[in-house]
């Protein structure tokens, strides 16, 4: 993998891997290659993954990136996981409204309301 | 490199090519003119996303067989009441029509084609022109005066 980490992962209760965004700006195509490449390994290492991605620190993101997000979905799901999503900023869930994205993911409004929610 | 934008009466034309660099800094001369005409957050990021998305189309689509070299040509004007924004590609144009509606359910998880979507609901109005190699998008920026919503899909 080109460069450093894109990511900011942490392991919180229950076997919950939390991943944060380095970039506020989620727009570059090889940035957000890097960051399916980097959480589909998370994903691959765990039988059955427990998936939080916090979207804390973000202020834009693509379409591509929505595209890298379904598919980090489909590879959860493969392995009987489960993922959640939380601290959307409002103008980007915005963006998850529109495309109808937010029927595909479970979304929370804070990390605790996420961890709480895994079964 | 691209260049400096030119500046014909209101509108600003710059040429560039497929590098992040040059697309941030286009994409910031044309958040700096929103400032300047006192645009606010929510339009700007409206404005951006669009922006992004056209930029990344015209590339990424109208431009798949085309040198990276290959510029694509943006024109913008920002005045107190509306951005229009012109993106124009070196490809062989597409018809709009033609790309699947991703927010129906038997489409829901396609990994793409949601560009398109987010550019129509963020702006005022979207034109595919030409060949379809030419998109011309318009904001208008909302009266104060009115309910400020989220935009519909």
């Amino acid at each position: 993998m080109a460069g450093s980490s894109r990511l900011k992962v942490s392991k919180r209760d229950g076997g919950v891997i939390q991943v944060e965004f380095i970039d506020r700006n989620i727009l570059d195509e090889a940035n957000i290659q890097q960051i399916g490449e980097e959480i589909g390994s998370l994903v691959e290492a765990e039988g059955k993954p427990r998936l939080l991605i916090s979207f804390a620190n973000v202020d834009h993101l693509s379409s591509a990136a929505l595209g890298t997000l379904i598919t980090v979905n489909n590879k959860v799901r493969n392995k009987t996981g489960q993922l959640r999503l939380c601290n959307i900023d409002p103008q980007i869930y915005q963006v998850f409204v529109i495309t109808k994205l937010n029927k595909l993911f479970e979304i929370h409004d804070t990390t605790d309301k996420a961890v709480a929610s895994f079964r | 490199m691209n260049q400096p934008p030119q500046t014909n009466t209101n509108r600003s034309t710059i040429s560039l090519v497929n590098s992040r660099e040059e697309i941030d800094r286009a994409e910031n001369d044309v958040l700096e003119a929103l400032d300047r005409a006192r645009y606010d957050e929510a339009s700007k990021f409206a404005v951006r996303l669009a922006l992004e998305e056209a930029i990344m189309n015209a590339f990424r689509h109208g431009h798949k067989s085309l040198p990276p070299t290959e510029p694509v040509r943006l024109v913008y004007s920002v005045s107190p009441g509306e951005a229009v924004i012109e993106i124009e590609d070196r490809g062989p144009g597409f018809k709009p029509e033609g790309v699947p509606d991703c927010t129906l359910d038997q489409n829901l998880e396609l990994p793409s084609g949601r560009g398109i979507m987010l550019m129509r609901a963020f702006m005022t109005s979207v034109s595919y022109l030409d060949r379809g190699n030419r998109v011309v998008m318009v904001y208008r920026k909302p009266d104060p005066a009115e309910p400020v919503g989220a935009p519909t899909a």
